[in-house]
């Protein structure tokens, strides 16, 4: 049934009528609940909300009424507004929901698909290692020093006990220049050095860097390769205090389990020294001790040389090869990787180690 | 040094079962490094039995004679057995492996055919059984040794257990069975006899040979015997032979043997003269600069004026303490001998032996120090071996130049070893320990400590202490933090070399390490002209490959290999970057003064040491080729230019704290540089770096891919950061308003922004150039820049007639200043 073809005459009140109302209202429910999409819907919407809808006829109608009656049919009509109105809205929200969650799955993308679009740096173990480990000495109130690598003769060997004919001087494989009285630093020590000749103790200083030796480039030696050496000078520092610190730093490094295993051992700038081994529990072929560097009581000759006075003050030094401590915590099989500056080999540890 | 548990064991009373394992762990515990303890029983697998020849047939018509044998093994059958060996007769006890055995070397023997008739097994010569170097035939054992088919292995020697041990260099007594057994009587706390306790005869009032000492520095002590009419053919005994072997020590006759023996046994090298090639007496001095003498070894050498020389009438005859001389060497025929144990100054001999190349057993020991009480005792042990086994009479003189001054005693604080190592020793202890080490102790406060003969090492309190914390053991050693201390931080200069690395490892480089070592070509293929700094390089004098003899002045001369090595591997688009010291030469290489060790050196000697300390500072290099971008299923990838290059000079400046201002980028030429695309870098106006595509030529002369880019800064010349202010964020809304200017193509495009910059005024935010364009509707020779900019105040909301009052501002400066105009206008 419909109105709209129907000519308009002012004096018909029918419209008005409960029952012609009621009709309308279901009509349109019955319409907007049809409405398959969104574009039905809005061409439902002057049909059954426009100005020829029944509802807008009515209200029209009620100029034709008695002043008694207008009242009443004011009402009516509103609810009867209302109603198609609500009808309208409910379905309206119910398809734009509808329309989202399709949009949602219309636009569904291979999230798969590979994003190397920006190529990833990274930065060499052996730097970050370096880091880490002086980052652990930095939270025991340590200084970081750094020195030179072509260093004198005198802060490499002299100042540290090892005189021009001290037997070591020979095992020291060194790099010899054409400058008078320097050579490249065998071990960081002369950092050590320096700093004792910058400032009286207490001193806590760790000398990460760069060495050399004229050993051949195999699996296991390199001619260049980085130490991190560590010193401590003040009243009353023992042996016992060395320990100490290095097994802190073990188990910083390696866990709980870690600690060190010491074998007496020589070194002209300590005595007593010794060699130590940490217990390793990650080790990629089960838990060992791994032989890791040298350690003692700072030698009284070196602190005199130093401008230390040795009856007042004592110390230790300790110091680990940086390579070596890769090579069994990352299992680095080969000291060729770590030198040869392949970018595949520092790729794979990204930005940590 | 290899040495027998046998031998230890005579001087040592060890448990009748030692296992390798504790003995090791013993040994390491005293401070001595173990390389490996072989029980040489288990280097012979297999059966290794006694047999008895029953037959010999021998084979004609091969190369050499052959026998081919029928040896009792203790089986109901024979053992057939072919054998090259002819030093044997039926009846004889000889030692077979039999078949599924392995002799030393991992030479296996299995049954098989050989020289036409089948062998099952091998008869062993000594040297087959690493017992000796004796190849010339096989073991014939004494009748008795055995019955055929019992283990040889005892009766030929090879039960024993051979220890490899490394000596640290202050340790020079352990260099010796006298030495380790001492060592070892600590660890089993068992019974030591000292070998080096012996009596021996002492000097008579008239010397079996004129020796006359004229350098009691380089030489304190000499000592002689002499025996004469031994018998030249009597080889060394089985037993020393073996353990010269076990030593690594040749077999040479018997009266070197004995030497050898006594050195090994003792520690005290010795030396051996044929008396008869002797032409006079002896004269012990330094040698004359220029003096020639041919070593045993039969090198001419040319002495030293530091060197120590035996000479007689004929001049010198030995190269003292390190090697003897040809003309006086014992000769097979040899039946009269002056024997020779001396004391040597350890420093002398050090420099000798360096300066000869001659580390020979003698001059390790002198160099760690030989006990000076030992010449007469070696000299006696030497002489009872040699009449023991050759014959001969003893010339019952004695020479015994002895100038030795007995070591001085060591006040020891009783306090001390405690207070260094933090074990409370108390004094019987301390007292005790060092007595274990020979040390004569007396006193009570502070102890008087007499070290022994053979401890010149000793000569400090702290070298006691050293004795007392390792008899006591390590493992007694508490493990305590030290006292809590506060202030450990990073400088400025280390906290910008992490921040800049990983900036750049962020924005896709990768870190690499370069050897610093680089050959004198790479300043030539750098194009570097005549007069560049960079030219001047430190020169190794003894570098590992004569190739690359130079320390590096720039960062890309390493980088460039590693980059090529990469590309070598089958990387095509690489981003690397470096950060380590370069090494400036001084061109005045001036020595730096002799600073002492017995105090600290002076302000101005330290001073001026360090003033010949080359300059070395942190550079940061970078270098890039192929795309920088991949191409994807995104779309197109975009190599990499000179711009990148650029840029990761830019992320490094902002890492370090720097702001965009006090950053100028300017074009400028300078090898290794593409000379048209090259940036000089400049921080408030100092030029502390450059980066760009590397020139062509460069490129082709180092074999890189063409439009190689790289980038070098001076890490240590970028100031410190400063702490840096906060801005006044501004919420009012910005105008917007775009300008295209056209300029002259060569004017910078940053001299245009820095004019806009200028003349907006305050009210400019920022400026961001989005095009750069050129064609022939806009004219040649001509370009236009677009540039956004943004305007805002920080109190109001711009009007559209302030925010074009800024524009035209900016427009007019930039038009004044660089000749730009309004396109289109």
């Amino acid at each position: 049934m419909s109105y709209r073809n129907d000519p308009y005459d002012p004096k018909q009140a029918v419209l008005l009528a409960p029952e012609a109302l009621d009709a309308a209202v279901a009509e349109a429910e019955q319409a907007f609940a049809a409405a398959a999409d969104l574009d039905a819907l809005g061409a439902l919407k002057s049909v059954h909300l426009g100005d020829r809808s029944p509802v807008s006829l009515a209200r029209r109608e009620i100029g034709s009424l008695p002043p008694h009656a207008k009242s009443e049919a004011g009402k009516r009509v509103n609810v009867a507004r209302q109603a198609v109105q609500g009808a309208f809205d409910a379905r309206l929200a119910e398809l734009e929901l509808e329309r989202a969650a399709r949009v949602l799955v219309e636009e569904r993308v291979d999230v798969s698909l590979p994003w190397d679009r920006t190529p990833r740096g990274a930065r060499h173990p052996l730097t970050t290692l370096m880091e880490h480990m002086s980052d652990l000495f930095v939270g025991m109130g340590y200084s970081v020093v750094d020195g030179p690598e072509l260093e004198l003769e005198w802060a490499n060997f002299d100042a540290l006990n090892i005189g021009p004919d001290h037997p070591a001087r020979g095992l020291m494989d060194t790099f010899y220049v054409d400058l008078p009285g320097l050579v490249m630093r065998t071990h960081t020590s002369p950092g050590q050095v320096r700093t004792m000749l910058a400032q009286q103790p207490p001193i806590h200083v760790v000398c990460p860097g760069r060495v050399y030796r004229t050993d051949d480039l195999d699996a296991t030696h390199s001619p260049v390769f980085h130490q991190l050496e560590g010193l401590v000078v003040d009243e009353g520092i023992t042996m016992a205090h060395l320990k100490g610190t290095l097994d802190h730093f073990a188990r910083a490094m390696f866990g709980p389990d870690a600690r060190t295993r010491w074998r007496p051992h020589y070194f002209p700038f300590t005595e007593p020294s010794a060699e130590f081994d940490v217990w390793f529990a990650q080790h990629r072929d089960g838990p060992r001790w791994v032989e890791w560097g040298g350690c003692g009581m700072v030698n009284p000759r070196v602190l005199t040389a130093c401008g230390i006075d040795p009856e007042r003050y004592s110390g230790f030094a300790f110091g680990m090869g940086v390579e070596r401590t890769l090579m069994f915590r990352n299992g680095v099989s080969d000291m060729h990787d770590m030198v040869e500056g392949d970018a595949r080999f520092t790729r794979n540890f990204g930005m940590a180690v | 040094m290899k040495l027998s548990l046998s031998w230890l064991r005579e001087y040592v009373e060890l448990p009748a079962a030692v296992s390798a394992e504790e003995l090791e762990r013993k040994l390491v515990d005293l401070g001595i490094e173990v390389e490996s303890i072989v029980d040489q029983a288990a280097t012979v697998v297999g059966d290794l039995v006694v047999g008895r020849v029953l037959e010999i047939e021998e084979l004609t018509g091969f190369k050499k004679p052959i026998r081919f044998t029928r040896v009792d093994v203790g089986n109901p059958e024979p053992q057939e057995i072919v054998c090259g060996a002819r030093n044997f007769s039926v009846g004889d006890l000889v030692v077979v492996i039999l078949p599924g055995g392995e002799l030393p070397g991992g030479f296996r023997i299995g049954a098989r055919k050989t020289y036409g008739r089948n062998s099952n097994g091998m008869i062993c010569s000594a040297a087959e059984l690493g017992l000796s170097g004796d190849h010339s035939g096989i073991i014939v054992l004494p009748e008795g040794a055995g019955v055929p088919g019992v283990d040889a292995r005892p009766i030929v020697g090879l039960d024993d257990v051979i220890l490899d041990l490394e000596i640290t260099p202050d340790r020079g007594y352990q260099m010796s069975v006298r030495g380790i057994a001492r060592e070892l009587s600590y660890a089993y706390a068992s019974a030591y006899t000292d070998p080096g306790a012996a009596t021996a005869p002492g000097a008579t009032a008239e010397a079996p040979w004129p020796v006359r000492l004229d350098d009691t520095v380089g030489c304190d002590r000499f000592s002689a015997r002499v025996v004469r009419g031994i018998d030249p053919s009597a080889p060394s005994p089985e037993w020393m032979q073996r353990r010269l072997v076990t030593a690594g020590v040749r077999t040479i006759s018997l009266a070197v043997d004995i030497t050898n023996y006594v050195m090994l046994e003792l520690g005290q090298p010795m030396h051996v003269f044929d008396l008869n090639l002797l032409r006079g007496g002896l004269l012990v001095r330094r040698a004359n600069a220029g003096e020639k003498l041919t070593t045993l070894d039969g090198v001419a050498r040319v002495l030293d004026a530091e060197d120590m020389v035996i000479c007689d009438d004929s001049g010198p005859i030995s190269l003292a303490a390190v090697m003897g001389g040809e003309t006086s060497e014992v000769q097979p025929d040899t039946v009269d001998v002056l024997l020779e144990a001396a004391h040597w100054d350890p420093v002398m001999v050090g420099r000798t032996a360096r300066r000869h190349k001659l580390f020979s057993e003698a001059a390790k020991r002198w160099e760690r120090g030989v006990d000076p009480r030992l010449t007469l005792v070696a000299l006696d042990r030497a002489v009872a071996l040699l009449t023991g086994h050759a014959g001969g009479t003893v010339d019952e003189r004695v020479l015994d130049l002895d100038h030795v001054v007995a070591p001085a005693p060591v006040l020891l604080d009783t306090t001390l070893a405690t207070r260094r190592i933090g074990v409370a020793y108390d004094v019987e202890q301390v007292t005790t320990l060092l007595g274990q080490v020979g040390c004569a102790v007396r006193g009570v406060e502070p102890l008087e400590v007499t070290p022994p003969s053979w401890r010149p090492d000793l000569v400090a309190p702290i070298d006691l202490v050293e004795e007392v914390a390792r008899l006591g053991g390590y493992d007694a050693i508490p493990s305590i933090l030290p006292p809590v201390h506060g202030g450990g931080e990073l400088t400025p200069a280390q906290t910008r070399r992490r921040t800049v690395g990983r900036a750049l490892a962020e924005n896709g480089y990768v870190e690499v390490l370069s050897y610093p070592f680089v050959a004198p070509g790479v300043a030539d293929a750098f194009g570097l002209a005549d007069d560049d700094p960079r030219r001047s390089a430190v020169r190794l004098t003894n570098p590992l490959s004569e190739q690359e003899p130079l320390l590096r002045t720039s960062l890309l001369a390493s980088l460039a290999s590693t980059l090529k090595r990469n590309l070598g591997r089958g990387e095509r688009d690489l981003a690397l970057y470096e950060a380590g010291t370069v090494f400036l030469p001084h061109l005045t290489a001036v020595a730096p003064p002799a600073l002492g060790v017995d105090h600290g050196p002076s302000a101005e000697d330290w001073t001026a040491a360090n003033a010949i300390v080359p300059e070395q500072p942190w550079h940061l290099a970078a270098v890039l080729t192929g795309e920088a971008a991949p191409a994807g299923w995104w779309g197109a990838g975009r190599p990499a230019t000179w711009s990148d290059a650029i840029e990761a000079a830019r992320i490094a400046l902002s890492a370090a704290g720097l702001t965009p201002d006090r950053i100028t980028v300017r074009a400028a030429e300078h090898a290794p540089w593409h000379p048209g695309r090259c940036a000089a870098i400049a921080v408030d106006g100092t030029v502390i770096g450059y980066a760009g595509e590397l020139h062509p030529g460069v490129l082709s002369a180092l074999e890189l891919p063409k439009r190689t880019c790289a980038m070098e800064l001076d890490l240590d010349a970028i100031p410190a950061a400063p702490v840096t202010q906060a801005r006044h964020i501004s919420t009012f809304p910005p105008a917007l308003i775009d300008v295209a200017l056209v300029v002259d193509e060569a004017v910078p495009a940053a001299e245009v922004e820095a004019a806009l910059t200028e003349g907006a005024g305050p009210l400019l935010e920022s400026v961001r150039l989005f095009d750069v364009y050129a064609s022939a509707q806009l004219g040649a020779g001509l370009k236009s820049l677009a540039y956004k900019l943004t305007f805002r105040a920080p109190d109001r909301t711009l009007t559209v007639e302030e925010a074009v009052a800024a524009r035209d501002a900016a427009v007019a400066l930039a038009s004044s200043r660089v000749g730009a105009s309004l396109r289109g206008a």
